[in-house]
């Protein structure tokens, strides 16, 4: 796996209710299409980049996203 | 069957049978796990029982199989619990693995200072066998196997129960009817009452094989392991070397081909290699079900009240906080001593604990069986980032295992007045043990009363009671060294100094413990009139 890069991007949880919160996340996709679940998943990014603001943070998100995908145990 | 020897209690023919019929305060139908639990507290509190079960032996297979703290809590008042520790297998660590690799460890009782561990795995026919030897021996117990109950005819002021024997069928008379009969609870059948709730399609294949060698005393957890690469394994120890292992099957798997002794071994050999050994001991496959359901002079309670999935060990430990809430009130009204209404508050709060527990297990079962291609997206995903992202291992969802339910305004609970409390258990949270000496070094849950408790906090005790209480409450006091015990007070030292943390408590500082070991309010000072008003809340007079 190739070695990502540590920064600014927090790896510690950072949400009091994780299970809550990644339940939300789900239930959110409940009942789209393939092609609404991208829809659906870029408008999400993009909201959530905008509120994180910095720059530095959310290139190494995207390293990281990028990472896992390409060397990653669930690759492909 | 190996490694359990299935005894088979006596039926006797019931005496109504000869014309003598006499109605009871407490009829309970099913002899599990539940059944024999509420029986138990019933006559802590001098109430006698029968209880009806239409087999004559304990459970068929080892079913529910992790034991939770809170459970052995319930049991250790009946002197049983020991037992079952001895027998089981503590755990408290948990692993879960992606493929071959272990990707997240956790410990289930981060902390030291409790009687009792987060878990002990032993089968269901042990813990019912321990328990039914404990109600054999109980002259307010009557155990009757071999009834079968037919039919169920509720009332305003009792309800009327056909049973039937080799030997014939008579009528009990009864004041309160408890079903504790399960998941296909006849009671539930014969009032022809509806079971709304969500079924899931996904099977999985249960095992309980005796094995030959060294496991860890682990719960582990494999997703998308190399010897059943398309779905989820589980693997538990038990007592007498038994371990089970649940296998993920997926909805079009076919049962029974899935559970003929030569499939099973393959899979077994795959998990294990070619050198393991091992012997059958139960084979099931299983679908289930989360569903809800209470009612009025007719109680349910656990499966037949409400059914969660596996995942998270709630099923059993669920059945046991319902008896365990319900055990003091019934005692109650059946006694005379609280009006029926106090009832209520069983319904509004094991409601409050089932909603829980579905919600928690449903959870679970979406993470291990997504439903949708984004659900499993998010799962997957989950997984890849663990090993790099220790957020992504606490989102990693195998199961989240029972701890006590809280319930929320209760209509006994009194809420909080002082707004300072930063933690601690509130109204409607279960009490927290810990270590105590004073006449010998123990815990906290034995110096509790059967009835209600008192713990106050103080710096010094002098002879001066800080609270003047009921006769039937019982007060312990947690104060330093050389402390005095005022009249009717049992005074404990915070050997570990772990209370005062436990409970966020200071000089004054007050909490009021119900029977179930929950507490029905807390204060800031030592107010006579404050507790009294919540001990009369809490017995169902407010």
């Amino acid at each position: 796996m190739p070695d990502i890069p540590t920064g600014a991007l927090r790896r510690t949880l950072n949400l009091a209710r994780p299970d809550d919160v990644y339940t939300a996340i789900v239930d959110a996709h409940k009942g789209l299409s393939d092609e609404q679940v991208r829809a659906f998943d870029a408008r999400l990014v993009l909201l959530l980049a905008n509120h994180i603001g910095d720059e530095a943070t959310i290139r190494e998100a995207l390293a990281a996203a990028r990472a896992t995908l390409d060397g990653g145990f669930l690759a492909g | 069957m190996g490694s359990y020897d299935y005894r088979h209690y006596c039926y006797r023919r019931p005496p109504e049978l000869e014309g003598k019929s006499v109605r009871r305060p407490v009829v309970i139908v099913g002899a599990g796990m539940a059944g024999p639990t509420l029986a138990l507290g019933l006559a802590l509190r001098g109430v006698p029982s029968v209880v009806l079960d239409e087999d004559d032996t304990v459970s068929v297979g080892s079913r529910s199989i992790c034991q939770a703290k809170q459970s052995l809590e319930v049991w250790d008042r009946f002197g049983v619990a020991g037992r079952m520790v001895e027998k089981g297998i503590v755990w408290e660590q948990g692993e879960v693995f992606l493929r071959d690799t272990p990707i997240y460890g956790f410990s289930l009782q981060p902390e030291p200072h409790h009687k009792f561990p987060a878990f002990v795995n032993l089968q269901q026919y042990y813990v019912e066998e321990f328990l039914f030897e404990r109600c054999l021996a109980e002259p307010l117990i009557e155990f009757r196997f071999r009834n079968k109950v037919v039919g169920v005819q509720p009332a305003a002021e009792g309800v009327t129960v056909e049973v039937e024997t080799q030997d014939g069928r008579y009528t009990l008379e009864a004041d309160w009817l408890v079903a504790c009969d399960g998941a296909h609870s006849a009671v539930r059948h014969l009032m022809a009452l509806p079971y709304p709730g969500e079924v899931f399609r996904d099977q999985f294949l249960i095992t309980d094989i005796r094995f030959k060698g060294d496991l860890p005393k682990k719960r582990r957890f494999w997703f998308y392991p190399p010897f059943h690469p398309t779905n989820s394994v589980l693997l538990h120890r038990q007592a007498d070397d038994v371990i089970r292992i649940d296998f993920q099957l997926g909805p079009e798997a076919d049962a029974e081909e899935e559970k003929k002794p030569e499939n099973v071994d393959r899979r077994l050999r795959q998990m294990f290699g070619p050198d393991a050994r091992w012997e059958h001991e139960w084979t099931s496959v299983y679908t289930f079900s989360c569903r809800m359901f209470v009612h009025g002079r007719v109680i349910f309670a656990g499966d037949a009240a409400h059914i969660v999935s596996p995942f998270g060990a709630r099923g059993g430990n669920g059945a046991i906080g319902d008896v365990d809430n319900l055990a003091w009130k019934l005692a109650l009204v059946a006694g005379g001593q609280a009006p029926e209404s106090l009832l209520d508050s069983y319904d509004h709060e094991r409601r409050a604990a089932a909603r829980e527990n579905i919600r928690q297990s449903t959870r679970s079962t979406d993470f291990i069986t997504p439903k949708f291609p984004a659900s499993r997206a998010f799962r997957d995903a989950t997984l890849a980032l663990a090993r790099d992202f220790p957020f992504a291992r606490a989102l990693i969802n195998s199961g989240r295992l029972s701890t006590p339910t809280s319930h929320s305004a209760s209509p006994i609970d009194t809420a909080d007045t002082d707004n300072d409390w930063v933690r601690g258990p509130g109204p409607g949270c279960a009490m927290l043990d810990g270590p105590v000496a004073g006449n010998g070094d123990g815990w906290l849950i034995d110096r509790l009363g059967n009835d209600f408790s008192v713990l106050s906090f103080c710096e010094r005790a002098g002879d001066r009671a800080p609270l003047s209480l009921p006769a039937d409450v019982a007060g312990l006091l947690i104060a330093g060294d050389g402390a005095v015990a005022p009249s009717g007070w049992t005074v404990l030292r915070d050997c570990e100094d772990v209370l005062r943390q436990r409970y966020d408590a200071r000089a004054g500082t007050t909490y009021l413990i119900r029977p179930d070991r929950y507490v029905a309010g807390r204060w800031r000072r030592f107010d006579t009139a404050a507790v009294d008003e919540a001990l009369r809340r809490a017995g169902g007079h407010a």
